[in-house]
């Protein structure tokens, strides 16, 4: 299967990376948690996998629609 | 009293957007010289030039700025700033803040540092309020680390329990819990929630109301040991413990009720000797019981609704207040509730999710403001949401004769509200405004929920 991309629902910054490269998840298991306007928006896994790449960094901006990891397996 | 009275004449406004604009116009009213601050993000709001002095202090993160309390107190100093409005959130409920900007010889703007402590706490609170009298939840104190000890307090209450956070506020950091499997896992997360929003991972139980108003009683208490309510405000449409609507009177609540439960607050407030505006926020039941959820010992973001009702300036009123003015001084001996206020609170989020939607206001024309509908916002056209603080965009005040009056002024106000660039909650005020439930008076805080698209 090709890698997936998650993409950030939010402009916001990345308060806390959660699963690493190589980690499996779940679907809608949280991959990060973004920060934005004193609210903590969780990027959930869209289905079961292994993480392929994380692509931002806590501390990071990030826009709506950004790829922010990548989902493999 | 004439203003020239008040033991201070410069205000340092630490604060930013809807309420910096209201506590500059309140602060120059008085005759009073207003000094602003602002974080890079806020260079451009609008407010900035009703000030007398304006002064950036520092990056946009909050806590490098509207937080940055050793860079307000040395702003403060140098400014030649005499007093001190917190305004809300931020900085407003802190009682080491307050208590410094005591220390440094400024009058804090607001009630005694003691009353920001006493009230901080959440299960102290309540246990003092209890105590004088006013009805509370079945609840725990603090609790212990301790599972067993954890579900016996849970036991003891009867489920479902609300888990939350002692320190807390906002709504942020509370979990339901339907039974005791899901209590520890409930206490666990709500601590660590807790530890994370507000550095204290202290957390209480407190007995569940299923599908309740909330109904809070504004009162307004002088150094001279009297307090006075001025009636109450329904702020039931909340989404994520947030209000989004609020008005005032409450719909479908008996005058002579509400008029006790105010007058019950007030009282005991008054013998306890607060001193300045606060707001108790009480659940009500459906079987028509109140019971004491926490006080807010500040200005409230809603107060424009209480102000639309009764002609009254609560800002100015507090300001004198602080200054030292009695309150037959600062409220009229009658107080009459005229017609009907709703607020909308106007949200840079998605409609649909109520995910934050920062980003720019390329387009920004809130409705014209008249006698029945007021405005206040801190945004202008041209300037950027940023993510760094709360979503709030602006505050919608309507105000008629009837209840069906209002709403039909804000729903025409909120469709002549003109954004774009980001995404706003204006479609789903629409849908709760146009609700069946919302209409009839039928509003619970899960209402929101349950209107979600």
């Amino acid at each position: 299967m090709a890698d997936l991309a998650i993409k950030s629902e939010i402009s916001g910054s990345v308060w806390k990376i959660l699963k690493q490269p190589g980690e499996a998840v779940a679907e809608e298991e949280p991959v990060m948690i973004l920060e934005s306007m004193k609210m903590e928006i969780p990027v959930m896994a869209p289905r079961d996998g292994i993480i392929a790449s994380i692509t931002v960094a806590e501390g990071d901006a990030v826009a709506e629609d950004q790829v922010v990891a990548t989902l493999g397996g | 009293m004439p203003e020239s009275s008040l033991p201070f004449r410069s205000v340092l406004v630490a604060n930013r957007g809807a309420v910096a604009a209201r506590v500059i116009r309140a602060v120059k009213a008085l005759g009073l010289r207003a000094i602003a601050v602002h974080s890079e993000a806020d260079a451009g709001a609008p407010y900035l030039a009703e000030a007398d002095a304006v002064h950036a202090i520092g990056p946009a993160p909050a806590r490098e700025s509207y937080l940055n309390q050793d860079r307000l107190l040395e702003l403060a100093r140098a400014a030649g700033a005499d007093a001190l409005h917190p305004g809300y959130g931020f900085l407003s409920e802190n009682a080491g803040f307050a208590t410094r900007v005591e220390a440094t010889g400024l009058t804090f703007i607001g009630p005694a540092p003691r009353w920001l402590a006493a009230m901080g706490e959440k299960t102290e609170a309540r246990a003092l309020m209890a105590r004088h009298g006013m009805p509370v939840a079945a609840g725990s104190g603090l609790l212990p680390d301790d599972a067993a000890a954890v579900l016996a307090a849970g036991r003891g209450i009867g489920f479902p329990v609300l888990v939350k956070p002692a320190a807390g506020g906002g709504g942020i950091g509370m979990l339901a819990a339907a039974d005791e499997a899901a209590l520890l896992a409930a206490v666990e997360r709500a601590r660590a929630l807790a530890g994370r929003s507000f550095g204290d991972a202290g957390v209480y139980l407190e007995r569940l109301v299923e599908r309740p108003r909330h109904v809070e009683f504004q009162v307004l208490g002088d150094r001279h040991g009297q307090v006075r309510h001025v009636f109450e405000r329904d702020c039931s449409v909340q989404r994520r413990h947030q209000k989004v609507l609020e008005e005032s009177p409450a719909p479908m609540l008996p005058r002579p009720q509400a008029t006790a439960m105010a007058e019950q607050a007030a009282a005991v407030l008054a013998r306890l000797g607060y001193d300045n505006i606060g707001t108790v926020e009480m659940l009500l039941g459906a079987d028509g019981s109140f019971i004491f959820l926490e006080m807010n010992t500040r200005l409230q973001v809603e107060h424009g609704v209480t102000e639309m009702v009764t002609g009254l300036d609560l800002v100015a009123a507090m300001i004198r207040l602080a200054g030292g003015a009695r309150l037959e001084q600062v409220l009229p001996a009658a107080i009459a509730l005229s017609g009907h206020a709703i607020e909308a609170r106007v949200y840079a989020e998605n409609p649909v999710n109520f995910f934050p939607s920062p980003g720019p206001l390329n387009r920004f024309r809130p409705p014209p403001a008249d006698a029945g509908l007021r405005v206040e916002t801190g945004y202008a056209e041209g300037m950027v949401v940023t993510p760094h603080y709360d979503p709030m965009l602006a505050k919608v005040i309507a105000h008629a004769p009837t209840r069906d009056g209002a709403i039909a002024r804000l729903e025409e106000a909120l469709h002549g509200f003109e954004v774009a660039g980001i995404r706003t909650n204006i479609p789903f005020l629409h849908r709760v405004l146009a609700s069946e439930a919302f209409r009839a008076g039928q509003v619970h805080t899960g209402l929101a929920q349950e209107l979600k698209a």
